[in-house]
């Protein structure tokens, strides 16, 4: 390994250093205790692609296992530092989709949305790309801080599938990393573009979702237009007016009260007491 | 906040429009999309003759055609080895425990002056309603659960919840509930424990509801040597297993019939609402890896269902005993609680025995085989005991032999038991369990006395069908 993961403690910063957002009381309300790290990473992918491995190979034995405030969603937390920054890492359960409301996909969709994490790392297993991309194309249309991990390229190999990891780049507009996480290869490539997109050095350009449905379209972007001039900034109108077409019941509620409305402005701390009780 | 109610005011206006099929189009679009973008980077070289295996079997497996004959098929065979493999092993372990160690202990307490009642208690009573259930289940349990292991980790079993989805979208119900169904076929508490993946409550009822359907680990051994002393034993020898297979695998697809038409009644009544969508993956086919699983089934499954079935067997002999030899007007507790039940139970093609045994094993299913066997040799012991008749049930035979002669059974008796062990309430730790997952009196009523009434009704059916076709 090239890279240079340093241990814990080595580096001293604290979240007034941070260069991103700060979405503070979000996250506290999510489950994460505030302060002691530079980043937060959120890991996410479908079952069974070596998000675990890649989860415990980045953080090693600085890991803590707990539930999700409220939900009987197993969770797990670690920490790693990297190029002198702290980095939270926050393992999301693996789903495969984002759009059923099974308590799985809700607490990895409401991490992302409202804990808008620095960096989301999705893993996507190369053997099996199409099945991946769907979630993936999912996470990119909630956030555009995103980086794919695309896992079990071994093993892809051995198959005889050949993934040409720019095209993919290129095509869903954030680094794509190859790497087998059981032995090890391309964890320093994915640390690197994990820091990339969280200082900004890589800009991204997450593809957005074609719904092919001319009537479909119309209506989401008619309703994203109203809801970019209602809440200035928001990065993921579209996929915001989709929730509402859908008639998505926390999307809604997150409209109404204004917890949405915050997320446009990325430079303003959430006041706590705005969230109400949800 | 003007304006974002007049956004959600919009978009409700659009959502009518769109008459509630946004999720179905949005999930083809997001795979087109993927399928699209996955095609550009991806190429295949090589040969990738395990995918194409992979894909092939998949076709198969979940074809609309072959999908269910093949299900049915592994079924069949899984059940024929388990029938065909128990056979001899169950007749050593009966002469084991039911004859010479069972004789031995009544030796023992000869030898030591111990008075009749304790023996009969202790030996006739405990230890052979114990001896019962290790001879009857081990084996083909032991059979069983790897073998059906076996096929969950090689990843069949995702497939047939494949299959069956489309059925259950159709019954109104969750395709997960094709899932629990199969956790149910382990054992109906863990069934009913395992809806909790389902979150709608409507379908998550319909499934709690309905697991009872899935024939448990309780219940296997029941219809597999029902069926094989009343139906294996009708064919000719070299068939007899095979069809004794085939009638434990009627039933149990018997029980997937009524799990989809009361799910559809429910969804249709009670329960009215539509089918939500959700993703199922196929996951890739794995090579077993069969020590460990014969291992891990053994112990998990096997064992774990064998003592519960002794701690449950040990206590039922005792009150099978007890009822059996404490005489109220000059016979047995046992014999005025038959008699009492006999009408009903020849009106349903049953007797008075089994519905007894049904009411004593309501704590567990697996004991109802050997509380059949031990209440018809008691209640029919006043006349033995006058001919001297000695009994030893240390193979499948005699039980067919006991069961005939002393019980009085016909073929419709054996039929109706097994579709009475497929429809009847739930044990008890399954009924508490509903009611811990649904804190509802109402609904654990329904869930536990639903079946039972399905099950009268079916049995009263078939008995008055054969007797009015004159076949009994």
């Amino acid at each position: 390994m090239s890279a240079r993961i340093e241990t814990a403690g080595a580096a001293a910063a604290t979240c007034g250093a941070c260069s991103s957002s700060c979405n503070t009381s979000q996250l506290t309300r999510l489950g994460i205790k505030s302060g002691g790290w530079d980043y937060v990473v959120a890991l996410m992918g479908n079952p069974n692609t070596g998000k675990s491995t890649i989860f415990n190979s980045l953080t090693g034995l600085r890991q803590h296992v707990g539930n999700w405030p409220g939900k009987t969603v197993a969770r797990a937390e670690g920490a790693f530092n990297y190029n002198n920054k702290k980095f939270k890492m926050v393992d999301l359960p693996g789903t495969y989709s984002l759009l059923s409301t099974s308590v799985d996909e809700e607490v990895a969709r409401d991490f992302v949305l409202f804990g808008r994490p620095d960096v989301t790392i999705v893993v996507a297993d190369a053997t099996r790309l199409e099945r991946n991309l769907s979630l993936t194309m999912q996470v990119l249309e909630i956030t555009d801080r995103a980086v794919v991990a695309l896992n079990l390229i071994d093993e892809a190999r051995r198959n005889g599938i050949e993934v040409d990891e720019r095209a993919l780049a290129r095509d869903l507009g954030v680094p794509v990393v190859p790497m087998s996480a059981r032995r090890g290869e391309g964890v320093s490539e994915l640390l690197s573009a994990v820091d990339n997109v969280a200082q900004g050095a890589y800009p991204t350009r997450p593809r957005r979702i074609k719904y092919r449905d001319a009537k479909l379209e119309a209506a989401v972007a008619a309703l994203a237009a109203q809801l970019e001039s209602a809440v200035g900034g928001l990065p993921n109108a579209r996929w915001v007016a989709l929730r509402l077409l859908e008639g998505d019941e926390s999307i809604i509620r997150a409209v109404r009260d204004g917890t949405l409305g915050e997320l446009g402005r990325s430079d303003t701390a959430v006041n706590l007491t705005q969230l109400g009780a949800s | 906040m003007v304006a974002s109610e007049e956004i959600l005011k919009e978009a409700a206006r659009l959502r009518r429009e769109f008459s509630g099929d946004i999720h179905d189009r949005l999930t083809e679009a997001i795979y087109a999309d993927a399928v699209e973008v996955a095609g550009r980077a991806v190429a295949r070289t090589g040969q990738p003759r395990r995918m194409h295996f992979e894909l092939f079997c998949d076709r198969v497996l979940t074809s609309r055609v072959w999908g269910f004959p093949v299900m049915i098929l592994m079924m069949t065979v899984v059940f024929w080895l388990t029938i065909a493999g128990a056979n001899v092993p169950s007749a050593m372990l009966a002469s084991l425990l039911q004859g010479t160690v069972y004789e031995a202990m009544h030796e023992v307490a000869r030898a030591a002056g111990a008075p009749w009642w304790l023996a009969g208690f202790v030996i006739d009573g405990v230890y052979l309603a114990t001896a019962w259930v290790v001879s009857v289940m081990l084996p083909p349990m032991a059979i069983f659960f790897p073998l059906f292991t076996l096929l969950e980790n090689l990843g069949y079993l995702p497939r047939v919840a494949f299959n069956l989805d489309r059925l259950f979208k159709r019954a109104g119900a969750h395709g997960k509930q094709a899932l629990t169904m199969m956790m149910g076929y382990g054992c109906n508490a863990a069934g009913v424990v395992s809806t909790r993946i389902i979150d709608s409550p409507r379908e998550r009822l319909i499934a709690i509801i309905t697991n009872n359907f899935s024939i448990c680990n309780g219940r296997w051994p029941t219809l597999i040597l029902i069926g094989t002393i009343f139906i294996g034993a009708t064919a000719p020898p070299a068939l007899a297993s095979f069809i004794a297979a085939t009638s434990v695998v009627a039933v149990a697809l018997l029980g997937i019939i009524f799990t989809l038409l009361v799910s559809a009644f429910l969804s249709r009544t009670w329960l009215k609402g539509e089918a939500s969508s959700f993703s199922l993956e196929l996951p890739p086919y794995r090579p077993p890896q069969i020590w460990q699983t014969i291992y891990t089934s053994m112990i998990d499954r096997t064992l774990i269902v064998l003592k519960r079935a002794v701690i449950m067997a040990a206590p039922a002999g005792a009150v099978i005993w007890l009822i059996s030899n404490i005489n109220l007007g000059g016979s047995s507790i046992a014999e005025h609680a038959v008699h009492f039940l006999q009408p009903l139970g020849l009106l349903l093609g049953l007797n008075g025995v089994i519905l007894l045994a049904y009411v004593v094993a309501i704590p567990a299913n697996e004991i109802v085989i050997p509380t059949i066997l031990m209440l018809t040799l008691n209640v029919a012991k006043s006349s033995l005991a006058s001919t001297g008749v000695m009994i030893e049930l240390d193979d499948t035979a005699q039980v067919h032999h006991v069961l005939t002669g002393l019980g009085g059974w016909t073929m419709l008796t054996g039929i109706n038991l097994m579709l009475f062990s497929l429809l009847h309430n739930p044990c008890s730790t399954t009924i508490m369990t509903i009611w811990q997952e649904t804190r509802s009196l109402k609904w654990t009523t329904v869930a536990s006395l639903l079946p039972v009434a399905l099950g009268i009704v079916v049995c009263f059916f078939t008995a008055t069908m054969a007797r009015l076709l004159g076949l009994i």
